[in-house]
């Protein structure tokens, strides 16, 4: 069990479940038994008058069953119906501030926002949680603690960037950031204009080239499916070794054409672009055949920081995700009958769950769907597999522009 | 079911990411090709510098040699095809079955494309204005004692393909003679005839390191367009328009081909029927040296009922009959769009759909999982009809009345002009017409192409520009 400044019922260690002795059965039952009994605890704090929050203490006043006590797990989660994310579009933002954390300093995360109003999730020190968490899964050797990081991700008001900021200062090292705005980039896409989405993102990559050739010692980094494969382009170009000799510097001896040879030992990548094809590609040629260790996550503004099973040719590249259980959940269920949750290796829609203190969200439709993956010994609980955008809703959305 | 890889410069790939292509008829899946990224494609690219070397080390005379070999190997041989192998006719059948386009148009083409590759000087004598092939060992020649010296505008050469005219792989075949490694992406329904022909450079000796076969999607398409130095691409002026001005992109778009007719001829109009039957509808009518319209002085309505009776005996037949005329859609909400469209035009009055009257039926035709489209002529009132100067993927053609001395100024756009008059003066404005390309003078169908005069663009100005050379010996060196 690792040491936490955090709440007991805030900060789940993942390394709970790494003892190899104890049987997965028996793992899967302990896991139910601390999802369910969180679900008690976080509907209790939400719903109570002197810690819930505005908005769902008046939501609790159409319903037809009492949260506080019909609520007894996540199988009776079902009773708040679907969240809706335009209840999160526009304010006031107070109202989701849970009256247990009055007075705290709030963040305002936003997600999309391209056009209208972009949904809005307040934070206290959930970002922190989750990155916690997910550190404590991350391999020593790839990411040696007290390493500096590059994040070339998007910036703004976005989880994202303070949270790998975190991560980082969490480790012990420091962070570089780009300045990046996805929501240029995606009005550029919609307007066809794909000559200035290539001079922006090139903008980007120039961004960390500059960082990886100012001398900071970077040895891991984070950034998405469509920027790797720019960076290392970019690398593979010579890019790099252009950059240290404009500012007068000595081109190493094996040069700095690959993400390896720039110094990388960690990459840690988000998005729902990873499809096995890309994931091979990127394990295979821009990584090295995996000298270059790489951990793709799936994750929002919304929910925390779901982490995969290792990728690699073992298990034809495939991409499985956890939640970071029990303070998130996903449940992958029948697009037309979101009560039923399909077979284990069955397509559905991916349905989210967040438990925090800090903020409720029962069962929210995603837009994506994937594959309903077993439990694993490592995260004893349903996962999910080849998340994608939802087809239904595939046609009309912008997604990984970044 | 035929698995194709991708062809990665020296290193068969297969991919996570596989097109499945199913047959137009019964749906029966025919092969599965596997998929690049614009990535991989990029990647890929960095090789270049490094097979030009391989390609520049090959004497010219040994690369001729090749062709010639890989000429009788596309035409003979059993050739690899992913975990197969396939001679002429699987080959056929294949490029038929997942393109919709008749087994009888699929073999006229491909023996176009057997042609350039047994032909190869004489189509690269054409392409360089009979260019001493030594110029491509040592970089310059010389003729009539004038230095002749060139330099490559890029390091590969791209081309980005389509589905429905097996025909224009004649267009990029010259590029290994030309010392040039070549970045093929095939259009989604034809992969067989890229494939095959890099099959048969590869048995016959081309190094593979030098021959890429990258099938991709849109995105990937745009990264050949993007990284490429020089690049070709098939596709409509939307698809194309954002490459309109960028000279590393030789577009080929809509071709608005044309008849012409000078006062002199028209009344004899039928005398050439053949030839306008041929022009409009010769191999399903696809190809932008199809003529889409004909521009007559006099006798339109005749000439538009001529054509018609001759379009309405064309029914569509099944794919391998080797009378076929028609090429079906493999995907029929194509055709019903195309349809809409006629429809939609017609709407606007002054023009009627002569074949329809003719035929009497209509000119959609549905049959299990695909749908023809009937060779239709439209006689227009005037050239502002919305249907006068249209072009489908189809067997289609306006027929417009407009005074002789009118007409050249106002057909717009042609890539391939014929020109049927004896009228000096006429034919002299015709030669000096800007927005012509191909021009034929007398009764030479639209689509008939000559080898050594590309009619679109001319792939050694494409990959080659002119410099001024000197040397002079060095004196009193040891």
């Amino acid at each position: 069990m690792s040491t936490s400044k955090h709440a007991p019922i805030d900060y789940f260690s993942p390394a709970e479940w790494f003892n190899p002795s104890e049987s997965l059965e028996s793992k899967v039952k302990r896991a139910k038994e601390q999802l369910d009994k969180h679900v008690r605890d976080i509907v209790k704090w939400h719903f109570s008058p002197e810690t819930g929050c505005e908005f769902w203490l008046e939501k609790a006043k159409s319903y037809s069953f009492n949260p506080l006590t019909d609520v007894k797990g996540a199988d009776d989660l079902h009773l708040f119906g679907t969240f809706e994310d335009d209840w999160l579009r526009g304010g006031p933002i107070s109202r989701w501030v849970p009256k247990g954390f009055a007075g705290k300093p709030v963040y305002v995360f936003e997600t999309g926002g391209t056009t209208g109003l972009p949904k809005s999730r307040m934070v206290i020190d959930d970002f922190r949680i989750d990155y916690e968490m997910m550190s404590e899964t991350l391999p020593d050797k790839h990411f040696p603690k007290g390493s500096n990081w590059l994040m070339l991700g998007p910036s703004g008001p976005r989880r994202l960037r303070l949270a790998i900021e975190h991560l980082t200062q969490h480790r012990g090292g420091v962070c570089f950031c780009v300045d990046l705005d996805p929501r240029w980039v995606v009005k550029l896409i919609k307007a066809r204009n794909i000559e200035q989405a290539n001079l922006y993102k090139e903008h980007c990559i120039d961004q960390a080239l500059t960082i990886l050739a100012g001398g900071h010692d970077i040895k891991c980094m984070f950034t998405t499916p469509k920027l790797l494969a720019s960076f290392d382009e970019a690398l593979r170009a010579g890019k790099l070794e252009e950059k240290y000799r404009s500012l007068g510097k000595k081109v190493p001896p094996g040069g700095l054409r690959s993400i390896k040879a720039a110094g990388i030992l960690g990459l840690f990548t988000g998005g729902t672009e990873f499809t096995p094809q890309f994931t091979r590609e990127a394990y295979e040629e821009m990584l090295d055949n995996g000298d270059v260790y790489m951990t793709p996550t799936y994750g929002n503004t919304l929910m925390g920081l779901a982490c995969s099973k290792p990728i690699g040719p073992h298990d034809g590249f495939k991409i499985t995700y956890y939640a970071p259980q029990p303070r998130a959940m996903t449940e992958v269920v029948d697009p037309k009958d979101y009560s039923r949750k399909v077979g284990y290796g069955e397509t559905g829609r991916v349905l989210l769950t967040t438990l925090t203190r800090e903020f409720f969200v029962p069962r929210f439709p995603e837009r994506d769907e994937g594959e309903r993956e077993a439990p694993y010994e490592r995260y004893p609980w349903d996962g999910v597999s080849g998340v994608r955008p939802f087809s239904e809703l595939a046609a009309t959305t912008v997604v990984g522009v970044y | 079911m035929i698995r194709i890889p991708a062809l990665r410069f020296g290193k068969e790939y297969t991919s996570l990411d596989k097109a499945q292509l199913v047959h137009h008829v019964t749906g029966e899946p025919v092969a599965e090709v596997s998929q690049v990224t614009g990535s991989q494609i990029a990647r890929d690219l960095g090789q270049m510098d490094r097979a030009r070397q391989i390609l520049a080390d090959i004497p010219m005379a040994d690369i001729l040699g090749m062709y010639k070999k890989a000429a009788d190997y596309f035409a003979n041989a059993k050739l690899p095809c992913g975990d197969t192998e396939l001679d002429f006719d699987g080959y056929v059948r294949n490029l038929s079955a997942t393109t919709g386009s008749p087994m009888v148009f699929c073999r006229r083409n491909a023996l176009k494309v057997h042609y350039v590759l047994e032909n190869i000087e004489e189509v690269i004598g054409g392409l360089t204005r009979g260019l001493d092939p030594e110029f491509f060992d040592k970089g310059f020649t010389t003729r009539g004692g004038r230095m002749q010296a060139f330099f490559p505008t890029t390091n590969v050469f791209g081309a980005v393909l389509p589905s429905n005219s097996p025909g224009v792989h004649s267009l990029w075949v010259p590029t290994i003679a030309f010392k040039m490694p070549l970045l093929l992406k095939p259009g989604r329904e034809e992969p067989w005839t890229p494939f095959r022909v890099l099959q048969s450079f590869i048995k016959a000796g081309v190094p593979p390191q030098v021959l890429g076969f990258l099938p991709s999607d849109h995105s990937g398409a745009n990264d050949i367009l993007r990284l490429c130095g020089r690049s070709m691409a098939f596709g409509d002026d939307r698809t194309m328009a954002p490459y309109r001005n960028d000279h590393r992109v030789e577009i080929h778009g809509t071709g608005y081909s044309k008849i012409i007719f000078g006062d002199d001829k028209a009344p004899s109009w039928d005398k050439y029927l053949d030839m306008l039957v041929e022009s409009i509808a010769a191999n399903g009518g696809r190809a932008c040296v199809n003529a889409s319209a004909v521009w007559t002085p006099s006798h339109a309505d005749a000439m538009a009922m001529g054509i018609a009776k001759r379009f309405a005996v064309m029914k569509p037949r099944p794919w391998d009959d080797p009378n076929c005329e028609i090429s079906a859609f493999a995907k029929p909400e194509v055709a019903e769009a195309i349809n809409n469209m006629v429809d939609e035009g017609l709407k606007t009055p002054g023009a009627r759909d002569v074949t329809l009257e003719v035929r009497g039926t209509p000119r959609l035709v549905k049959e299990g999982r695909i749908a023809y489209l009937l060779p239709t002529v439209i006689r227009c009132d005037s050239p502002e009809h919305p249907l006068a100067n249209k072009e489908f993927l189809f067997p289609y053609a306006s027929v417009i009345e407009c005074p002789q001395d009118d007409i050249l100024h106002r057909i717009g756009y042609t890539l391939a002009g014929t020109v049927l008059s004896d009228d000096k003066a006429f034919v002299s404005s015709a030669m000096a017409c800007s927005h012509v390309e191909r021009l034929n003078v007398g009764p030479l169908p639209t689509n008939r192409l000559t080898w050594d005069q590309p009619h679109e663009g001319n792939l050694f100005t494409h990959l080659y520009k002119q410099r001024a050379f000197s040397q002079a010996a060095f004196t009193g060196s040891k």
